[in-house]
């Protein structure tokens, strides 16, 4: 494996919620220009260790994360780090779709807006609208821009959150089931989304889909209670796995 | 098919539903209790305190004749003010006797001085006013409205009766015949009385010239001061401990002690306020400054518990979405929570005000119950408080301020509704729609 493309690497990290022990030794590269999956069964960590990738654990006051993460070989828990300029490097979309009480345009403007990226109103625009098409939600929404974002459809709502989350043009986009929500088309037109990401950034996606992490990944990590249990291609993950915990839960016996 | 059908009520079923509908019955009534009492809250302060807006005056012209008002003729203003309230009021008794007889109405054997009691020992201080006012008067006949005295009002008001008037060393049924045709004659009046607002307080013996004005602006004084230092100190307070803050013993004491404190009696602040803003700081008594400190220690943890609970409604994934496109916490908490908490920092800010505004104990201890007759010019005058005023007026003798008393409470419950629908207005204006 070439050094130079290795985006975030993860070192034995483990996560404590207080007592609980909920990511254990965990050691994983994420490549530049790749999209990698996360699978599991509902509850193995694969939330948590994906939200250690741009410390939103920080917030929750009993979590506490040991071991190294670097990002372009710089180690992000290292004190001299403000996790506000590594969020804006490492964006995410969460489980659930969250926009914020604003109109559709506000919300995928204000990162933008904090950030500084545009000059000019016109630049914004133009940059609010790249994002919503990006997240395929252009047209549903280019005649409403000032209505309220929650005032969509759960599915919408996602694709808000993917506009808003892309709009800052992160380096790495962390996608917590994305299509969770989502039918069919929309699906395809946000996994298109994530192929054409994929040119420039490193998109890690938990997805509850084997088809979908088959479809959009080219590296795939099964997580079990809280253990990486294997890493790799995601042709070989799928076609010829090396753990009999994998085989059993992409052949649908455990999970 | 097996089982029962469902048109047949089981037995569950209907014990459930009544136990609904006896709980139902029980909120109706509690509901309903409470609208009756404060019905008959309503309806007695009304009925009480109405009159006070309504006031009794004798119209009539005064020849404000020089030789009484201004011996010099120059009309120097040092020489004007020797002149005391005992000339004009004998100057307006003259020309009250004067018009009666100019109607020819029966005055019966009612000497000089009768005539000068049916008319308020305010009115005659009234007059003097006028004339210091603009001296140019003198030697001028103007048409005066004098305040009719206390129990001539009280007739009106149906205080005083004729056989009361009998055993009243103030008034005797004799004047009370005279008021009657005065009124006949359109010279006695009774109208609304915009001095109850703007007047300041009487001495005990003038319930008729009481009025409200520097309790309202000495009110208004201090709600100024708390608003202007709880609503940034107790948001700034609020939003660090509820967002920035980490938990720990410290914390936890903390949170305990606002909750305490917002439990305190208020006569507790009263006395902290005395040894604090009076006896050590050396602030002037009576103040709004004092009161407004005072009361902004005692809103204060009544503000800061519901801001508190207003940022804690606030959803934690509104705060994840912001950190998440990398706002920093200070922006995350300005951007997303506060607007989303105003709604209720507003309401829990404009409750913490209105019992401010009705709050009397700690008032009595910093003097703010002293009688003040001149209007303050800012914040370190005396003034008075309208609630500390309505305690006052009930401690008073005269009868006639029973009314004025019940009036001033009309008057304090009219700001706290007001302040009550500006709650409301706020709370629809700054509510999310979505
Ligand atoms: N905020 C939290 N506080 C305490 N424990 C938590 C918290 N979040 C997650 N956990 C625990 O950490 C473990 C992993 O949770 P996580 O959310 O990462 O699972 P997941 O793999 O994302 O599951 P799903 O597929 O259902 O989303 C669980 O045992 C969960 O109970
Ligand atoms: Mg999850």
């Amino acid at each position: 494996m070439d050094i130079e493309t290795v985006k975030i690497r993860a070192d034995k990290v483990q996560v404590f919620y207080g007592e609980n022990h909920a990511i254990k030794d965990v050691d994983v590269n994420i490549l530049d220009k790749t999209v990698t999956a996360f699978i599991g069964p509902s509850g193995c960590g694969k939330s948590t260790f994906l939200r250690c990738l741009n410390r939103m654990n920080d917030t929750i006051p009993s979590c506490r994360v040991e071991g190294g993460i670097t990002l372009d070989g710089e180690d992000i828990y290292d004190p001299r780090v403000d996790p506000v300029q590594l969020r804006a490097k490492v964006g995410m979309v969460f489980q659930k779709p969250n926009p914020f009480p604003k109109s559709i345009y506000d919300n995928v403007a204000y990162g933008p807006r904090i950030h500084g990226l545009t000059r000019s109103k016109a630049e914004l625009d133009e940059v609010v609208e790249k994002s919503l098409r990006r997240a395929a939600l252009w047209n549903e929404v280019k005649d409403r821009l000032q209505a309220p974002g929650t005032g969509l459809s759960g599915g919408q709502q996602q694709r808000l959150c993917i506009a808003r989350a892309v709009a800052t043009e992160p380096e790495v986009l962390l996608m917590d089931e994305p299509c969770s929500a989502l039918d069919p088309i929309a699906t395809a037109q946000v996994e298109e989304l994530i192929d054409e990401l994929r040119e420039n950034f490193s998109v890690v996606i938990v997805t509850h889909s084997m088809q979908q992490a088959a479809r959009v990944s080219q590296k795939t990590a099964f997580f079990h209670l809280g253990n990486l249990v294997e890493y790799g291609e995601t042709t070989q993950i799928f076609t010829n796995p090396r753990d009999p915990r994998t085989e059993s839960y992409i052949t649908g016996r455990i999970g | 098919m097996s089982g029962r059908s469902l048109f047949a009520k089981d037995a569950r079923t209907a014990a459930r539903n009544r136990a609904e509908r006896r709980f139902r019955a029980f909120g109706f009534s509690a509901i309903l209790l409470a609208l009756l009492a404060l019905v008959w809250l309503l309806v007695s302060i009304l009925t009480a305190g109405a009159p006070a807006f309504r006031q009794t005056f004798l119209t009539f012209p005064v020849t404000l004749e020089a030789k009484l008002l201004d011996k010099s003729g120059i009309a120097d203003p040092a020489a004007l003010s020797k002149v005391t309230t005992t000339t004009y009021g004998k100057l307006l008794a003259k020309a009250l006797e004067a018009e009666i007889a100019a109607r020819g109405i029966e005055a019966g054997d009612m000497k000089s001085k009768d005539f000068a009691k049916m008319l308020s020992e305010e009115s005659a201080a009234t007059l003097r006013n006028m004339v210091l006012a603009d001296p140019s008067l003198i030697g001028q006949t103007i048409t005066f409205r004098a305040l009719a005295s206390g129990r001539i009002d009280g007739y009106y008001k149906g205080r005083v009766t004729m056989e009361s008037a009998a055993l009243d060393k103030n008034v005797s049924p004799a004047q009370l015949a005279l008021a009657e045709r005065l009124k006949e004659a359109g010279v006695l009046t009774i109208t609304f009385n915009p001095g109850f607002l703007t007047m300041p307080d009487a001495s005990d013996k003038r319930p008729e010239a009481a009025g409200l004005g520097i309790a309202i602006v000495g009110s208004f004084l201090m709600m100024a001061v708390v608003l202007v230092l709880s609503l940034p100190i107790g948001v700034a307070a609020s939003v660090y401990l509820e967002e920035f803050a980490p938990r720990n013993r410290w914390t936890d004491l903390i949170e305990v002690n606002i909750a305490n404190l917002a439990a305190v009696p208020s006569i507790v602040y009263g006395i902290l306020g005395l040894a604090i803003f009076i006896n050590f700081a050396g602030l002037p008594q009576s103040a709004p400054i004092v009161g407004g400190l005072v009361l902004t220690l005692m809103t204060l943890p009544r503000i800061i518990i519901p801001t508190r609970a207003a940022l804690k409604a606030v959803p934690p994934s509104i705060r994840d979405a912001a950190l998440g496109v990398g706002a920093s916490k200070l922006q995350t908490v300005f951007h997303h929570v506060l607007p989303l908490a105003m709604p209720g920092i507003l309401t829990g800010m404009i409750i913490g005000l209105a019992q401010a505004l009705g709050e009397t104990a700690p008032l009595l201890l910093i003097g703010m119950v002293a009688f003040v007759r001149d209007f303050p010019g800012g914040f370190f005058d005396p003034a008075a408080a309208l609630p500390v005023q309505v305690y006052n007026w009930t401690t008073r003798g005269d009868p006639g301020f029973v009314e004025r008393a019940s009036g001033a409470i009309i008057v304090l419950l009219a700001f706290l509704i007001l302040m009550n629908a500006v709650a409301i207005f706020l709370r629809r204006k700054f509510e999310r729609r979505w």
